[in-house]
């Protein structure tokens, strides 16, 4: 039986050590994974940065006059997207209804492939925070947006463009943390 | 078999059902009346992902997000979109992640490149490895012939020193 | 109590593997014959205590008892008696427990069948099965009790999701985990060699037989998996790349590289380090798939419940076992003494080529799944690495391999003649061509299609090619079929084997390019037309079934006025989970599956239909099955029978104490 020639001792200890260390990479790598704050379902929005897309939507209920993205600029808004049919958005309403109530920051929403009457019922139970109110039913608005899912809240500043977007109903430790200071900033 | 007669020779009747929540994909009527831009269409959505699913394309998904991209995708093609400006048009809303064939670019260049270097790194590698055990190999054992040669020749030598 | 008694017999399955971790392994050390032989008894009271512990909750699942948390869950008392058994598995937690189930039952075979093992590898195997056995019993005690109350009890039960309630999804994680875990026998005994310090021939003979069982029974959980897709997901896809798809995929590939690098240490004594690393990697490829499913890192369609509280535990197991194992690698494996020296053209190169590949592919699978995930952890955004992707990069490696194969066999050991094989693969050749040519002529293309046709040609032919050559049919038919006869059982598993692969090829072949479809609406009595087969819609009727309602749609298939098939596929309405399912009627031919689907209704009268026709896709199917047939073939093989013929040899060599 021949000997295989050796290597020099050093590169063969590196090359049987190879494994181990490429599996430590590895399992650092998931745990880091495992943060709890990490949702793997949730999408960094691509729209960040870039202007609002253009849009001219109608009223959906006739006590709130409709939106369109002119009347984003020359303030910070905040734009809602919800529907009646959402469940996650009932847990929301409260947080928008305190912003309309304490802050000077103009809510509009757009209820996304809703029926004024179900919206109606909706807000009348839940109450209706929103300056402006419009309705996307065939949901295209709401692509331009990047938008997958409902409720979403976009931060938008004077010039009309998207500065931030949160997924999911908003809570009031995201409102507090980095929606009104991101507000606060782009007021001045 | 006569003619007239139900023909299933290897036949296996299989009726099998089962759940999947909607498992719908293209609906008739978003089907385009134009088959070269429809088949255009189903190809562009093979590779679009459906962003409310888990790991499907908006060509398989039932998902109502799915086929409004799917209408959307019609809709850009039926404008005089090429392929391309179609993609980009959504990878502008939703980012790279919505496309299945991730982007060729610096930060994929492990991923794309990363098979086929694998693949000759590690082969050259046995290569090397190979000539390396052959080079320090020793030379093969004597055969019997051989054997008998250098007994003579030692023996001569011996004869010769003693001599 | 029934479940209290289940959880108690856990703990004490717990106990008993704790000490069947340890003591056999003291005893191996210090050659210590009664230490030792703790380990049999030890793996014969754990498959004791889980025998009872799985059976306490297959009772609960059975009686439909909602004070079981698990139960309540998953369950429903509608939910027909096939169902409530299979939602014991159908779990997290239950399915930790069948796992459990199945390491004890593999267990318990080294501790019966492995007679001819030398007891301290036996030992060793045993305890290292233990420490596996600790690990998942632990998680299930300390973070996911199958056994767990939910009080007050509610009246009924979640119900089981009506996608799994299917007869061949119910066996789908059985067959999985019996492959996952008999992986786990390879490792053990590659953890055992480690230890020893010694690999040899013998060690991958006594490997084989577990390694073989594992790769048929994961073959077939894949099969069943894609298969079940195939006929549910309603558009005729068979694998989506998905990543707990690829969890499953991984093994199996690394699984067979294990199986064919086992045979070069068997033969030639070579590739030692290489095979030891492969066992470990398998497994640990199970682990990781077992990971990638329950903690929730990716999103998946097979998912259970995201908790990232089980996945920490879980990728704690994971780097006790691999990251120990790896170690105990760096330091040993050099020790192991290289065997023979083999030119690249040679039967161990084109063993070492098939090794090459599918590892390389098992890299990209793995890499692809994970890249996204790694991506967005350094910052570099988020991308989607899907089917497109896989395609591109793992085809053309499975391609290559497959172009590979049938060399290979037919090349000498230690230096082989490259020429002359290829020279005696004229029939493969020739097979390629015909494919490539009858494809051509029905179908006239496309190209990668008809290269598809041609591969399987070539490796069907090209497999048997090699047969024929074993039994030198120039001597004599006599001779050759005395020859059949005494051939191997495993060379007939591994032209089987090959076989499948090649008809599995051309069944992917068929689905992946001469899909035909319809999708249009439709009322009762109209026909549509699809590859020369007439469908007429017969209109929907509805229906009650065990715990659903449906409606049935009826087509007629026929050919040239002649009836070929009726198809009535369904929509079920299952009122617990207020879910509607729709499903496929397939009629399934050797070479054509037919395959029809009623979609929504559209409230006047017409409903939307779904026809395909699907060729060549049945083969993929057999294809799997004969592969799995191949090894099934290989394990009857007499020379890889635990205990038989050695038995008898060692009886009669007593007098003369020969070494076990």
């Amino acid at each position: 039986m021949s000997r295989p020639a050796p290597m020099s001792p050093l590169a063969r200890r590196l090359l049987y050590l190879l494994p181990v260390l490429a599996f430590a990479a590895l399992a650092a790598w998931l745990a880091l994974a495992l943060r709890p704050d990490r949702d793997p379902s949730l999408l960094p929005s691509a729209m960040i940065g870039k202007p609002a897309p253009a849009f001219d939507l109608p009223a959906l209920l006739p006590e709130r006059p409709g939106v369109s993205s002119q009347d984003l600029k020359g303030k910070v808004v905040l734009l809602n997207f919800f529907a009646s049919w959402c469940v996650p958005c009932r847990a929301e309403q409260p947080v928008l209804m305190r912003i309309a109530a304490e802050e000077k920051l103009p809510i509009y929403g757009i209820a996304y492939k809703d029926k004024p009457e179900a919206a109606r019922a909706f807000l009348a139970e839940l109450g209706n925070p929103f300056g402006r109110l419009a309705v996307d039913e065939s949901g295209r608005t709401a692509i331009d947006f990047g938008l997958y899912g409902v409720p979403e809240t976009y931060v938008i500043d004077k010039t009309g463009v998207i500065r931030f977007r949160h997924v999911g109903p908003l809570d009031p430790e995201t409102l507090a943390r980095t929606v009104l200071p991101l507000v606060a900033e782009l007021g001045k | 078999m006569r003619a007239g007669q139900v023909k299933p020779a290897a036949a296996l009747l299989l009726l099998l059902l089962l759940a999947a929540a909607p498992a719908g994909a293209v609906e008739p009527s978003e089907m385009l009346p134009d088959p070269a831009l429809e088949a255009r269409a189903r190809t562009i959505s093979r590779e679009i992902r459906c962003l409310v699913c888990q790991n499907e394309n908006i060509d398989d998904s039932g998902a109502e997000l799915a086929a409004d991209l799917r209408r959307l995708v019609r809709e850009r093609l039926t404008a005089g979109d090429s392929d391309r400006q179609v993609r980009d048009f959504l990878v502008a809303r939703y980012g790279d992640y919505v496309l299945l064939r991730p982007p060729v670019e610096p930060r994929t260049w492990l991923l794309w490149f990363g098979p086929p270097a694998l693949l000759a790194l590690a082969g050259l590698g046995l290569l090397w490895q190979w000539r390396r055990r052959r080079a320090a190999a020793p030379p093969p054992p004597l055969d019997a012939g051989e054997r008998q040669a250098l007994d003579r020749l030692l023996q001569d030598e011996a004869g010769a020193g003693r001599g | 109590m029934i479940p209290e008694l289940g959880h108690f017999a856990l703990v004490l399955a717990f106990l008993l593997a704790i000490a069947q971790s340890i003591l056999p392994l003291v005893g191996a050390a210090r050659r210590d014959p009664r230490l030792m032989a703790t380990a049999r008894p030890a793996a014969e009271g754990q498959m004791l205590f889980i025998a009872l512990a799985f059976a306490a909750l297959t009772w609960s699942f059975v009686t439909s008892d909602f004070s079981v948390a698990v139960v309540a869950h998953n369950s429903h008392s509608t939910k027909p008696l096939l169902y409530q058994i299979a939602g014991v598995w159908g779990n997290h937690e239950g399915s930790l427990l069948l796992w459990v189930s199945i390491l004890a039952v593999f267990g318990l075979s080294v501790a019966w069948f492995g007679g001819n093992l030398p007891p301290p590898l036996k030992a060793r195997v045993l305890a290292v099965q233990g420490m596996i056995a600790v690990g998942f019993i632990a998680f299930m005690l300390f973070a996911s009790n199958p056994f767990a109350r939910l009080l007050p009890a509610p009246p009924d039960g979640e119900g089981l999701n009506p996608i799994l309630q299917d007869p061949g999804l119910a066996m789908h994680p059985p067959m999985l985990y019996l492959g996952y875990v008999g992986f786990s026998m390879a490792f053990s005994f590659a953890v055992a060699a480690l230890i020893e310090g010694k690999v040899d021939a013998a060690w991958a003979r006594w490997v084989r037989p577990w390694t073989l069982a594992a790769w048929v029974a994961l073959t077939l959980g894949i099969a069943l998996g894609s298969h079940w897709a195939y006929y549910t997901l309603g558009w005729g896809g068979w694998w989506y790349w998905d990543p707990v798809e690829n969890a499953s995929l991984m093994p199996w590939l690394s699984g067979t590289a294990l199986l064919h690098s086992a045979i070069v240490v068997e033969k030639r004594d070579a590739l030692k380090s290489w095979t030891i690393l492969l066992a470990i990697a398998t497994f640990a490829l199970s682990l990781i798939g077992t990971f990638l499913v329950r903690s929730g890192v990716l999103t998946s369609v097979h998912s259970f419940a995201v908790d990232p509280a089980r996945g920490m535990f879980i990728l704690g197991l994971l780097v006790a076992t691999i990251g120990g194992s790896l170690t105990l690698f760096a330091i040993r494996a050099p020790t192991l003494q290289g065997g023979g020296l083999f030119a690249p053209i040679s039967r161990e190169g084109g063993l070492v080529l098939n090794n090459l590949l599918l590892a390389v592919a098992c890299a990209t699978v793995l890499g692809g799944t994970l890249y996204p995930l790694l991506l967005d952890l350094i910052g570099g955004g988020t991308v989607s690495v899907g089917a497109p992707y896989f395609d591109r990069t793992f085809g053309p490696l499975m391609a290559l391999l497959a172009v590979a194969l049938p060399v290979g066999p037919m090349l000498a050991w230690k230096r082989g003649d490259l020429a002359g094989a290829l020279g005696r693969l004229w029939a493969a050749l020739l097979a390629a061509a015909a494919a490539f040519a009858i494809g051509w002529w029905i179908r006239g293309g496309p190209l990668p299609a008809l290269c598809g046709l041609a591969l399987g040609g070539w490796l069907l032919v090209g497999s048997l090619v090699e047969l024929v050559e074993r039994l030198r049919p120039g001597r004599g038919l006599g001779q050759a079929w005395q020859r059949a006869r005494s051939l191997p059982r495993a060379a007939y598993g591994m032209t089987l084997a090959h076989a499948g692969l090649a008809v599995a090829i051309l069944g992917i072949t068929g689905a992946s390019a001469w899909k035909g479809e319809v999708i249009r609406i439709m009322h009762p009595g109209e026909s549509v037309s699809l590859a020369g087969v007439d469908y007429r819609f017969d209109g929907v009727e509805p229906a009650v079934g065990a715990n659903y309602r449906v409606e049935r749609g009826r087509f007629t298939a026929s050919r040239d006025g002649r009836t070929i098939a009726v198809l009535t596929p369904e929509r079920r309405f299952y009122p617990v989970q207020q879910q509607t399912t729709t499903g496929a009627a397939l009629h399934t031919t050797l070479l054509n599956d037919l395959y029809a689907v009623l979609g929504e209704p559209d409230g006047k009268g017409g409903w939307t239909v779904r026809i395909y026709d699907q060729p060549l896709v049945p083969l993929l199917w057999i294809g799997f099955l004969i592969m799995a047939l191949g090894g099934v073939v290989s394990l009857s093989d007499r020379r890889l029978r635990v205990g038989a013929p050695q038995r008898a040899r060692r009886a009669a060599a007593l007098p003369a104490a020969a070494p076990p």
